[in-house]
């Protein structure tokens, strides 16, 4: 007799089975799924790490073309800095719009990060357009191809990110701030903040540590 | 319109891979064929093409491995011919460039197409049963991981028949693999194929994880997990860690080829050094990526077969731990030779030996085991206990390998090809098996035949020693790997060796396609009732073989290590279950339509269709976002319907409600 | 509904407390520290505030700051029992992420220095 063997779940897990050892049972859909996310942006981090490594070993060989000092302009970046850093304020403010159920506050601060996210690319793109046009592009050098594909990667997930969220607040007006829209967002809001801090190690190792 | 594709990619001009593909192309459309007359596509659609079932979609991954194994496996006899006949003045059969696109090909198909889904075939369906689960974490994205390794497969295979494959090796390194030096299809092919089903990989990393640490049945604390989820969840977090790192390398060396970028190029500071660097950063992870779950696979067989608790789960555990954190520190024994001072050198290599101590903790854990326990010799035991032999050879040549001096003679050599096959065949390779003799029971609700089964097995056992014995002594005597042709005569006895232990390997593989055949011609008589055909020890067991979509009509409550074994001892009977609603993931062709999307897309980036390209991708996204928007993901099985479903396995046996 | 209401000790990154008027403040204080250690770092590269040998090193110590100020701050992770693996998982992409970049860095540059002399391009 095998099957029989099997309790019924009694309906109360002892707590010290609970607490850090993990005999709690199936967590919460909530969990379960920001969770996986979390482990997704680790990956996605481990995976920038291949592209700073390449940075940091590349940097040096500019082949005879442009060198760090001579490209980088760091009113910019400190401008673009605290675009990024904004939108995350914002992004955190209208996770706890949604959370509270308020989905015009919700709207407003989405609106409020798409503004700062844009603004953070427009600058981006001006800034890489500038120096392909002074003959500094991607395949000028192994310094700058490291450069355009560690800096243009982090600003693919913001596109990403962005248009990203456009498909949330469209969730979000036709459905409502449903617990399943609700998941969707905090899965945003983490890949938002997680932008933000690939951000910092890139202008902390590419643009200070280049320029000074 | 068509990019670089034209009719000369099809290569109309050389008999061999003509007649091969050939043969290849007619034996598909026979099945496609058979699949349309005898009426089953709208059966294969709905039960299993678009399945988000974890059981189902473990079956098509270990499907997909043994069928790739003898594409593999076609292209290794092939190689042992050409190196068996090609001596002094013979040429043998096949030229420098074919035979270059054969071992590279058999490489990255092994590994990534043979292997990986084997092991996450294996992880696919067993973890969940043993977490005492009802799925993973993420059912609809698990099938979208099986399907984007399929497309991986398929595009690989395609280089058959549409252009043709790098010659680079399966590390593809550069600057050969460049522009410059490889500029074809090929390169191109191995880059995407893999890029692709690396995202599945990466995908199946991230679902696993959250199962084993989020999805697991009440009562269940960490210490009570069985071994294998415990190397499981290892080997998922390397696949996190380390997946990453691939997809961010080829990253690279496809901007070089594509967009004229400087990463690894010899012009323009472009530092070819760091692809073998950055590839190995992924490249050792993979390896424990593959070898742990073989030994969580170990773990529960010598387990069961010896009728006693696993000697010291915790070492286990720990050794398991210890060896996924230091399998990340050791990478640059893969290039000791690429000009490394000594001190780097020496830190990697005491770094390689040191894995050594928590492996042989776990060799000294399972002879524990089996010491002094009723050992019963199935076919599975058979595999463990030929497994711990032959991998101890294996590791001890490894830790020979790992020592700098000893690297610097010997690398490249036959001697390594020897060593990474004795530990790849002789514990990969060993370990699937196992595990598919022993969950094959659970899988499919009969056993397998034993005779053939151990005839099987000592045909690759046998056949394993006399195909690589002979390479341990031919790269002593300084034998490179890849040789096209041998130059030295006197070598030719050691390779006829290998020739015949190939072939008996073959006759292994023959003797499993017998064993299959025979198993499910006689299933009747071999049907498994008790949902439990070894006194098996974990939950897996517990429920019916075949088990229901939802594995556990009642989650089971988990009171310690090797929780069935001590339902049993205790030998109470419960109440009479008292089931409730399940909410169960509903079936999705989400995985397959954007899978269908990424060969497109594949396929049209490695010919230069651009507009193709495009099409394909944005489809692709379309059915994300599509997917996205569902909040209609669950269908609800009722009380009613399990009791039904209970009540037709258990028959009289269950007290009815 | 589907159990998102239940009781359940597990925390995940990016849920906040239960008191949302403290909610507000953490966003808000974080922003500011945040904003601060963005400022130290530019006056830090910019300027011989420091000793110019270990301008590097300042601006690696604080970018962690700044990276510590987000995790916490933003997405909220603690210290609690509640956040053992998502800390854990952290730790050991924290781990990966060292090892891959000092690890080439070391490995590479050690390349460099045996490498024999090479004619200027």
């Amino acid at each position: 007799m095998t099957v029989a063997a099997i309790q019924a779940v009694p309906s109360v897990v002892p707590t010290e089975l609970v607490r850090g050892r993990g005999g709690g049972g199936p967590a919460p859909k909530r969990t379960v799924v920001a969770y996986g996310f979390w482990i997704f942006i680790l990956s996605d981090i481990v995976m920038f790490s291949g592209l700073f490594a390449a940075y940091a070993v590349l940097s040096g060989n500019t082949a005879g073309g442009p060198k760090p000092v001579e490209l980088f302009n760091l009113r910019n970046v400190f401008i673009e800095t605290m675009c990024l850093l904004f939108s995350s304020y914002t992004c955190g403010l209208g996770a706890l719009s949604a959370e509270r159920r308020e989905p015009g506050r919700f709207l407003i601060f989405a609106l409020f990060t798409f503004v700062l996210g844009s603004a953070f690319l427009i600058i981006e793109a001006s800034e890489f357009a500038s120096m392909v046009a002074k003959g500094a592009g991607p395949s000028r050098s192994a310094f700058l191809s490291s450069f355009f594909t560690l800096v243009g990667t982090h600003g693919v997930h913001v596109t990403a990110g962005l248009l990203w969220l456009v498909y949330l607040v469209a969730q979000v007006m036709t459905k409502g701030l449903r617990s399943s829209v609700l998941r969707r967002l905090l899965c945003w809001s983490l890949f938002w903040h997680a932008l933000d801090i690939v951000w910092v190690g890139v202008f902390t190792l590419v643009y200070l540590m280049g320029v000074e | 319109m068509l990019g670089r594709l034209t009719w000369a990619a099809i290569p109309f001009n050389e008999p061999l891979p003509l007649i091969s593909m050939g043969v290849v192309l007619i034996v598909i459309l026979a099945v496609l064929a058979l699949v349309v007359i005898k009426g089953w596509v709208p059966y294969l659609w709905r039960e299993w093409l678009t399945s988000v079932d974890h059981k189902r979609i473990g079956v098509m991954y270990m499907t997909l491995g043994l069928v790739m194994l003898l594409r593999g496996f076609a292209d290794a006899i092939m190689m042992r011919t050409q190196q068996t006949i090609a001596i002094g003045d013979a040429q043998g059969y096949l030229p420098p460039d074919h035979y270059n696109q054969i071992f590279s090909a058999h490489g990255t198909i092994m590994i990534f197409f043979v292997a990986m889904p084997l092991v996450i075939g294996l992880m696919n369906f067993v973890v969940p049963l043993q977490l005492g689960a009802r799925d993973v974490a993420f059912p609809t994205l698990n099938s979208v991981s099986f399907w984007l390794t399929a497309a991986g497969a398929l595009l690989i295979n395609v280089s058959l028949v549409v252009g043709n494959f790098a010659r680079t090796s399966w590390w593809n390194y550069p600057p050969l693999s460049e522009l410059a030096f490889s500029p074809d299809v090929g390169v191109d092919y191995y880059l995407w194929s893999l890029q692709i089903s690396g995202i599945g990989t990466v995908l199946t990393g991230v679902n696993f994880v959250t199962t084993i640490l989020k999805v697991r049945a009440p009562g269940m604390t960490y210490f009570r997990m069985p071994v294998f989820c415990w190397t499981a969840l290892a080997a998922n977090m390397l696949i996190v860690a380390a997946f990453p790192i691939l997809t961010a390398t080829f990253v690279m060396l496809l901007l070089d080829r594509y967009l004229g970028m400087h990463f690894f190029t010899n012009d323009g500071g472009g530092n070819p050094m760091m692809y073998p660097n950055l590839f190995w950063a992924w490249g050792h992870p993979e390896v424990y990526i593959l070898i742990l779950p073989a030994f969580g696979v170990y773990s529960e067989v010598v387990a069961t077969f010896s009728g006693k608790a696993l000697f010291s789960y915790r070492s286990m555990v720990l050794a398991t731990l210890g060896i996924c954190i230091l399998s990340f520190m050791v990478w640059l024994h893969h290039f000791f030779t690429m000009g490394a001072g000594a001190d780097v050198n020496a830190f990697f290599g005491m770094m390689s030996t040191l894995i050594a101590v928590p492996t042989g903790v776990k060799i000294f854990n399972w002879l524990f085991t089996m010491f002094r326990g009723r050992v019963v010799f199935t076919t599975p035991m058979l595999y463990a206990v030929g497994f711990m032999v032959t991998f101890v050879i294996g590791g001890l040549t490894g830790v020979l390998l790992a020592v700098p001096p000893v690297d610097f003679v010997l690398h490249n050599s036959a001697f390594l090809v020897a060593h990474f096959h004795n530990v790849i065949i002789g514990g990969v390779v060993f370990g699937a098996l196992a595990g598919y003799n022993y969950w094959f029971p659970k899988a499919f609700g009969f056993t397998l035949d034993e005779r053939l089964g151990k005839a099987s097995f000592w045909c690759w056992l046998v056949g394993f020693y006399l195909a690589f014995t002979p390479l341990y002594v031919l790269g002593l005597k300084g034998m490179t790997r890849r040789l096209q042709h041998i130059p030295d005569p006197s070598w030719q006895p050691w390779l006829l060796v290998a020739e015949v232990g190939a072939i008996v390997i073959f006759a292994g593989i023959l003797c499993q396609i017998a064993q299959l055949y025979v198993s499910i011609r006689g299933r009747e008589q071999r049907r498994d009732l008790s949902g439990d055909p070894w006194n098996g020890r974990t939950l897996e067991w517990a429920t019916a073989s075949p088990p229901p979509a939802y594995n556990f009509a009642v989650l089971p409550q988990v009171e310690s290590i090797d929780a069935f074994w001590h339902m049993k001892q205790a030998g109470r009977n419960a109440p009479a279950p008292s089931y409730v609603t399940i909410e169960m993931p509903r079936n999705s062709p989400v995985g397959f339509v954007i899978a269908f999307f990424a060969v497109v897309t594949g396929f049209a980036l490695i010919w230069h269709i651009w507009w193709l390209v495009v099409l394909g991708f944005l489809a692709a996204v379309v059915m994300v976002l599509v997917a996205g928007w569902s909040d209609d993901r669950e269908r609800e099985v009722s009380a009613a319907e399990i009791a039904q479903i209970e009540q037709a396995r258990l028959g009289p046996r269950q007290p009815a409600e | 509904m589907d159990g998102d209401n239940q009781a359940f000790p597990d925390r995940t990154p990016g849920v906040e407390e239960r008191e949302p008027t403290a909610n507000y403040l953490s966003y808000t204080v974080g922003l500011t520290l945040a904003i601060l250690a963005t400022i130290a770092s530019f006056i830090v590269s910019q300027t011989d505030l420091l000793w110019p040998p270990g301008i590097p090193v300042g601006l690696v110590v604080l970018a962690f700051a700044q990276v510590g100020i987000h995790l916490v701050f933003f997405l909220h992770l603690g210290s609690g029992s509640d956040h053992t693996n998502n800390i854990l998982a952290l730790a050991f992409g924290v781990l990966i992420v060292f090892l891959v970049i000092t690890g080439s860095i070391w490995i590479i540059s050690n390349l460099n220095e045996n490498m024999l002399p090479m004619p200027m391009e």
